[in-house]
Order: C-alpha cells, then structure tokens, then sequence
C-alpha cells in the first residue's frame, strides 16, 4: 500500500493565457463569417438600401425608363394610393391561406410527432416531397382539378355553394393555391415544436381532465405556440408576395401586390413606383419580425 | 516521496500524478477548491463524491480539456498545466463513453496511435483487443456493441496509448448492476495487468471500496478525507465521510474529560469513551459516532457488562434481511439509531415496541466536529 | 363510429397528405396526355409519345439544363458558405452575434418579390448584366441561410464529447476538424446542399428579376403557361420528381434498415 503524501506547495501564477487564445478563436470566426455575411451584406443589404434609393427616384424628363437620384417621397403616396387594393387583397388572401394551412397542417403535424411510430420518417419525406416538383407546374395543375366542368366545381355548383357559379378563375382559387403552396412550411415548424413535447404529458392531461379537447387546449396547444408562430410567418410571408397563384388561378381583379411589382418592374419600367411598393412590403415584414424577436431572441431564428 | 516513476510490466511507464492548489471557478462558482494530492504510480485511486462536487471538472483539467484557474498538475515531476489536452500523456475514458460512431472497434482503438503517427498499428491494436476480451468485434461499429463492450472499447482505445496515468469518469455509471459489478472486477484485472494509475470517478460508494487501493472522499470541490477504503470506513474524520460512507450512528455530547487514552463525553444523559486517537475533536461539543454492524441491541435490564458505551431506546422497525436484522431506534434523546444485528438465532428476536439497550465498545466508536467543516488539506495515513 | 373517433386525426392526417400529392399526380397523368388544343389542362388521350421525344419541343431541354447548371454552381459555393457561418456560430463566441443570426434570417423571411426585386434595383443602378451571373448570384444570396440552417442543427446535434475525446487522443485541432468533426458533419452539409439545389432549381421568383433574357425551367415553364405547355414540360416534372422520391427513400429505407440491424445486434449481444 503505497504512501499518500499531503502535498503543499506554493501557489502557481494564475494562467494568463486565456483572453489571448480567446481573441484568436473570436477571429477565426470572424474569418468563418465573412464569406458568407460579406455576400449577403452586398447582395441582400445593399440591393435592400438601393430599392431604397430607387424608390425615391425621379423620372427624367422626356425620357421614359430613365430615373435620377431624388427624394420624391410623393411616389409612395402614389404607390399607396394606386395599389391600395392589391395590398389589401395580399393580406386578405395571405391572412385567409395561413390560417387554413394552420388548420390542415395541425392534425397531420399532430400525428407524425405523436401518432406515427415507425411510419414518421416516411411521412416527413412525404411531407417535403411535393418542393420535388415543379412549383409552376402544381400551381397550374389546380387548373386541371378546379376546372369549370370539374368534378368538385360540379358538386359544389349542384349544392349552390359558390357565389360566381365556378371556382377558377376567381379570388378562391388564389386563396386555395397559396394554402396549398405554402402548407409544408406551415407542417415542418408545427412538428418540429410537437415533437419536443414529452407524450406522457399528453397521458397525463389525459388522466387530469376528463375531455381529451381540454387536455389538448390546456397542455398541448400552449407547448406548440412556438411552432404555430414560426409557421404563420412561414406562411404568411411568402404568400404576402406571391403573384403566381393570382396569375395562375385567378381573374386580372384578383392581382396581388406582388403582381403590382413585378409589372412596374418587368413591363412598365417604372422602377421608383415598384421599388416603393417593394419596400413597403419589406418594411411591414421588418416590423412582423422585429415584434417577433423582441419577444423571443434571436438565437432561435437559425 | 514514493517513486515518482517506473515501468510495469506491460512496458508502460508508470508515474505519480500530482495536483498542486488546483482550482477552478466558473464565473462565480468555486467548482474545484485549491485540491492538493498526490496520487502514486501504479495506484488504484477512486474518487468519489455527491453529484456536482467537481469531480468530473477535476479530471477534466487533468486531462487538459479545461484549464484550471489557479494550481499545477505534474505527471512524474514534469509539469502538465501549460500543455493542450492533445499534448499530454493523459488518457480518459469518458462517462458515456464517447465513441466515434462513423468507425469501427479497431479504428476506434487505433485512433490514438494514428494520431501520433505510428503506421503499423495493426499489432498493437490486435493485442490491446485481446486484453479487453473483444478481439472477435474488432469491425463493428459502436452502435453494434452492448454497453459493457463499449465500455470496453473505450478502455482499450485509451490503454493503447499507454498513458502515464488513465482518468475514467463513472465508466459504468450506464450499466446495470450485473453487469456493473462483472466490469468492476475486469477493470481492476486490466489494471492490476497493466500496472498503470487508474484514476476513477464515481459517486457509488461500494464501487469505490471495492476497486480501489485509495479512496478520497470529495465534497463541495474539496477532499473532505483520503485514504485506504478500510480505513477511512473505520474512521471517518468528517460527519459528511461518515454518512456519504456507509451509514453512521450519532449523538451529540460535550468533552467533559479523559481517561488513560480515551477522552470522556457527556451526551444524552449517559457518559461514552471515544478513544482520543479516534476522534477529530478533544474539548467542547463532539458528536459520537459508531458504525450500525458495531452494535449490539438487548431488551433492557440485560447484563450488557463494564466498560461499553450505551443508548436507551425503543425498537420502531424491524425488518428481516436474511444475513442480518436490521433494527431502527428511537434513542432517548430522539434520534433515529440503525442496528444491524447478524442473525445467530431463527428470526427477529426483538419487536417494534421493545424497549431495549443498545451499546458496543468504545474502540468502534468514533468522534466527529458538530458543525463538521470540511478537513482542509488530507488526512495522512500512512501503510 | 367509435373506430372513427379513435382514428380521426390519423384519417385527417393521410388526407392532409393525398391533399398535397393530387395536383403531383395531375402532372403525373398529364405527361401521358395527347392534348386537344395547345392547353395540356385536361385528359384527352393516352399518349406516351412526350416521352419517347422528351426534348422533342426546342428549348424545354436548354432551359432543364441551364437550371441544372445554375442550381450546381450556386449549390456548391453557398453550401461552401454556409457550413463555415454553421460552423462559426455553433463553435465560437464572438461579437455580434445577435446582427449574424438577424442577417441570415431575413433573407429566409422576406418575400421573394423583394429579394429579387431589389436585387434587379442594385443590377440596374450598377448596369449590371442580367442573366447567368445576376442569377446565380441571386441564388446563392437567397439558399446559404437554409444551409446555415441545416448544417447548424446538425452540428447542434452532435456530442461534444467526440471532439474532446479527439484531443484527449492526441489529435490536434485540425487532426480533430479532420477526423471526427467534418466527417460526422457531412452527412447534415450533403443533406443542406440537397436542399439548396432543390431550392435554386425550382426558384421562379428571384430568377425572374434577374434572367434579363435568360430561360430557365421554371420561366420556361411560365412563358408557355400563356401559349400552352408542352407536354415534355410535364414528363420531365414528373422524371425529376419521381427521381428524387425514390432517391430520397432509398437513402431512408437504407438508414432504417441499418438502425433496425444494429437494434438487432444490440439487443442479441
Ligand atoms: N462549464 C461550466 N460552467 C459552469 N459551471 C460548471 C461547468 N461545468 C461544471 N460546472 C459546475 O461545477 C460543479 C462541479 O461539476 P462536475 O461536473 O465536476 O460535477 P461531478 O462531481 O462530476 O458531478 P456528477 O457526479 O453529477 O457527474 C457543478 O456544480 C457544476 O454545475
Ligand atoms: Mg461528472
């Protein structure tokens, strides 16, 4: 049995090294980050402040397409004040899909975290699957499916359920698109914020209140409002400044403010007017956003 | 000072491990508190201790994954603060093992010595195999293995690098107990095999009696008391050692004198010897200790004899165990006493409601500080 | 009724998914269509005459490549940059954190209209060319916050003990970064990169600003949604989509199939 010796000895100097390893690792990051940030930096931020700019712009005279730096600050009363419609129907329709995504995502979420067993990775794929195919070429196949002569616009016409007779063609469409479109972005955050819930919570609401829907509104539902708020935003957002489904699917009334943009871009030329409706989109989602993260933080945004 | 270094008989080299006022503070939080010990060549040596007492941060800094705030740690003399974790012939094995799950058993053991740029590693890996009884596993991947062959693995990938000395932090905290207590006795054949320091964490207190040559008690990032487990299960020096340890009887009194060796304590009414070497303190308040299988336990009016210390009490519970019965009292002053009493006779021969006396000799009993501050430095016992 | 009650959210949640698979299968059985008119909108004919001449209508086949093209170029460089933003968050303390996480989340949530609108704002103030590079550029921007994504949970994921116990081995850092990081990584970079090429593929919006007179798939796809779609346009929708399904399951099944073998073996050892 060997000898345990007590030890005493002078105290050490306290290692000093630690701020400077410190300061080195901070700038290996930094070295990590710039690639990536630098190009966001001059091809998000930059191109952010120059619709900024352009929005202001005024056209010079005599030449149509051709603008100068100014600060008319006129063309966003008339931006506002020609496309006020558009930007109502973008919310109303983004307002009206997300809400029925939160809907029919919700069960299917609901199942896949708690109910799939060994079929849950499937159904995830499956869930992803439809970004597989062509965005354009699903949107243009509700077409085919709402057809005036179709199946579903023949049953709902024979119960005289649909106000202009036809679904095509009319703000309905658009709406159904866009739910449909954007769907997986609202099933992906609701699953991934279910799937943190524990199950036995869900027995054990079970056994504390005697109608399952309670336990479901008083435990499950508040666990899932983080993904509910993730998957609003993941769907209003991009359905907000979608035209494609207004094209695709709806009537010329039905346009979006998306649509206003890209015309005044793309065929009118008139870059201040569509740089100030751009912006003044933007600028509403910068608001939605920064609500979001004065309650939450950032670091769950990535 | 013992020899600070050697070779055993697998060719490793074998080297005492030192820590010198090593502390380490997170933010605010003292976590390991200006420990000082040394731990010899070729010792078994558990460290044991309640869950968040740093046990795992000191071998972290050992094994150089967290630097210590202030202290040193010298290996055979040669000074190991300063090094990176990469840097020093320190190996652990880690509490969930820490597999590298995209290779196989055999790249998992070779990695180390890849990593030093050794190219023929086929030998050594095949022999280290061997020793850890998994030589037919060697192309699985971890997730393929048991948890006692990963435990394994993980030994055998830290021993082939012969390390000065191997740091295992709760290796079998994830097994269940049959197969915890197989790999107790394997660990201490690879270690007794191989002839290098094992310094192994854990917070089970049989586990550490049974392994180890040396066990030192941690508490609140201190080392409340070192030593052999007999001894330090004989004696406890602290009350936190003498409840963490084993099971502990007590009541508190105060020195009113001495005898020959022993010095004399008043408590509850009765008078007790405490043999002067066995106890932490020599005047005013004390607390008089004695293990539970140091008891006997009679009804009252028995003959118990001259010369033994005794309590008063009244049996609450009796419970049969087969090797022993385990009795519970109320003492006189109200504590709660445990008796383990061997079964000699057929069946419990005392029922709850007996008044009884319950008394053992002095040289058992052991005497504690009341308000127990951890021992500063270590106890030293020496062979 | 009472096997209904039971079972609802289950029957509501294969609808949910029939739902999102119909108008795939629409584009399924178009590319099968002889067309009356030039709109391929309803079944007319069983035809299979699309495929045998996929490339058969000029520029359907230019444009597939060209998004084939962009997609690769774009998906290499942002995944590129995306894993080291991944890797700067999850393994460093820095300043500025909170502007880092702010910077590649915006670009995830803001309308692609203004992505690429104000992209198209920045080309023509700086007169520069629309077309191959605008886009690809274009591409990058919008796809590297999903990869830094992607490539974050993952290294999220990961025990930090492995790398620890890489040290304690003898591996220096970049022996660590080489042997235990990168590869337990790839993995979440492949399936990040996966994502991205889907993405930049299938991306109408943000190419539309900035191709200048360049025609990829999807704006192929939309100048012909005024004059009629060809119906190659559906078969090679549907080859894409059916390629990537199977491929995506197969590495699914494999991964399953090797879990439940190491159960197996786990459980018989
Ligand atoms: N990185 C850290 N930052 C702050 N506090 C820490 C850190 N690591 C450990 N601690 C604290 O230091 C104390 C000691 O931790 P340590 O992991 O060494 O405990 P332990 O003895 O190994 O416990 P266990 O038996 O549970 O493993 C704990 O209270 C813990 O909370
Ligand atoms: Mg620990």
């Amino acid at each position: 049995m060997p000898a345990i010796v007590p030890t005493t000895t002078a105290k050490t100097d306290a290692p000093a090294a630690s701020s400077g390893s410190s300061q080195r690792r901070s700038r290996t990051a930094y070295l990590l980050l710039l690639p990536g940030l630098g190009w966001l930096g001059v091809f998000f931020v930059i191109p952010i402040a120059t619709l900024f700019f352009t929005s202001l712009q005024a056209p010079v005279e005599g030449r149509s397409g051709v603008y100068q730096a100014a600060f008319q600050i006129s063309n966003y009363a008339q931006a506002l004040g020609d496309y006020w419609p558009q930007f109502v129907r973008s919310f109303i329709y983004a307002g009206l899909a997300t809400v029925l995504a939160l809907v029919i995502a919700y069960p299917l979420a609901y199942f896949i975290a708690f109910k799939a067993g060994r079929w849950r990775a499937l159904m995830l794929v499956l869930v992803v699957a439809p970004f597989f195919a062509s965005f354009l070429l699903r949107t243009y196949a509700w077409r085919t499916i709402l057809a005036d002569e179709g199946a579903i616009t023949t049953a709902l016409n024979a119960l005289h359920l649909l106000p202009e007779d036809r679904i095509l063609n009319t703000s309905i469409a658009v709406v159904l698109g866009l739910t449909y479109n954007f769907l997986p972005f609202m099933i992906l955050p609701l699953y991934a914020s279910l799937e943190k819930i524990d199950p036995r919570l869900i027995e054990a609401s079970g056994d504390l209140y005697a109608r399952p829907f309670t336990g479901f509104r008083k435990v499950v539902f508040p666990l899932s409002l983080p993904g509910v708020v993730a998957g609003t935003l993941l769907t209003f957002i991009p359905a907000a400044g979608d035209f494609i489904n207004a094209r695709l699917l709806g009537a010329p009334g039905d346009s979006m403010v998306g649509t206003a943009i890209q015309v005044n871009f793309l065929q009118f030329r008139d870059y201040p007017i569509a740089s100030a409706l751009s912006f003044i989109l933007m600028a509403f989602i910068l608001v939605v956003v920064f609500t979001y993260i004065r309650r939450a933080g950032t670091e769950d945004l990535v | 000072m013992s020899m600070s270094s050697g070779s055993s008989n697998l060719g490793f080299e074998v080297k005492d491990l030192e820590l010198i006022n090593l502390t380490k503070r997170f933010a605010d939080f003292v976590a390991v508190d200006d420990l000082s010990l040394t731990i010899p060549a070729g010792s078994f040596f558990a460290l044991l201790g309640p869950s968040g007492c740093g046990k795992t941060t000191t071998l972290r800094m050992v094994a150089g994954l967290e630097d210590p705030t202030e202290g040193q740690i010298l290996l055979g003399g040669a000074d190991l603060t300063r090094l990176k974790a990469y840097q020093r012939p320190v190996n652990t094995v880690f509490q969930s093992y820490a597999l590298f799950p995209h290779l196989d058993v055999f790249e998992n053991v070779a990695f180390g010595l890849r990593r030093r740029g050794i190219k023929d590693v086929s030998a050594a890996v095949t022999a280290m195999l061997e020793l850890v009884e998994l030589g037919n596993l060697s192309r699985r991947k971890p997730a393929q293995l048991s948890g006692g062959q990963q435990q394994r693995v993980a030994v055998a990938r830290a021993l082939i690098n012969h390390p000065g000395v191997l740091l295992l932090d709760e290796p079998l905290g994830a097994l269940d107990l049959k197969l915890r207590r197989q790999m107790q006795i394997e660990l201490k054949r690879i270690q007794t095999e191989v002839g290098t320091s094992f310094v192994h964490v854990t917070h089970d207190q049989e586990e550490a009696m049974t392994m180890a040559d040396t066990v030192a008690v941690m508490n609140k990032g201190r080392i409340e008391q070192m030593g052999a487990p007999v001894e330090i299960y004989d004696l406890p020096r602290t009350r936190f050692v003498a409840t963490f340890l084993g099971q502990s009887n007590e009541v508190p009194g105060r020195v009113t004198g001495s005898s020959g060796r022993d010095i004399l304590v008043d408590a509850a009414g009765a008078r007790f010897a405490v043999p002067a070497a066995r106890s932490a303190v020599e005047t005013g308040d004390i607390l008089v200790g004695v293990r539970p299988e140091k008891l006997s336990i009679s009804t009252q009016g028995t003959d118990i004899g001259d010369g033994v210390n005794a309590v008063t009490g009244k049996v609450i519970d009796a419970s049969f165990t087969g090797v022993s019965t385990q009795y519970l009292v109320m003492t006189s002053w109200g504590g709660e006493w445990m008796v383990f009493e061997q079964n000699h006779t057929l069946g419990a021969t005392l029922r709850p409601g007996d008044e009884v006396i319950v008394h053992w000799r002095p040289e058992h009993t052991f005497g504690l500080a009341v308000d127990s501050p951890a021992v500063d430095g270590l106890v030293a016992e020496s062979a | 009724m009472r096997w209904l009650r039971r079972n609802i959210i289950g029957i509501i949640a294969v609808l949910v998914l029939v739902y999102l698979f119909v108008p795939i299968a629409v584009v399924a059985v178009l590319s099968f269509n002889q067309p009356e008119g030039k709109y391929n909108v309803t079944f007319n004919e069983f035809s299979v005459s699309a495929w045998q001449n996929i490339c058969g209508v000029p520029g359907v086949c230019e444009s597939f490549a060209l998004s084939i093209q962009i997609g690769l170029l774009a998906t290499v460089i942002a995944t590129i940059f995306g894993t080291m933003i991944a890797f700067a968050l999850v393994r460093y303390r820095f300043r500025g954190r909170d502007s880092t996480n702010l910077l590649i989340f915006l670009p995830m949530a803001t309308p692609e209209v203004v992505l690429g609108s104000s992209l198209l704002a920045l080309f023509l103030n700086i007169t520069f060319p629309l077309g191959f590079w605008a886009v690809t550029i274009a591409h990058i921007m919008f796809i590297v916050s999903f990869i830094v994504v992607a490539v974050k949970a993952r290294l999220q994921g990961m025990d930090p003990r492995l790398e620890e116990a890489s040290r304690d081995l003898y591996a220096s850092p970049r022996a660590t970064f080489r042997y235990v990081t990168f590869p337990l990584v790839l993995p979440g970079i492949l399936g990040a990169a996966l994502l991205g090429f889907a993405l930049s593929f299938d991306d109408f919006i943000i190419t539309f600003f900035n191709a200048g007179t360049m025609v990829t798939f999807p704006v192929y796809i939309w100048g012909a949604a005024q004059r009629g779609i060809p119906v190659q346009v559906y078969a090679l929708a549907t080859l894409v989509f059916f390629l990537s399904l199977v491929l995506v399951l197969v590495v699914q099944g494999v991964n399953a199939r090797r879990r439940r073998r190491l159960e197996a073996a786990v459980a018989s050892s």
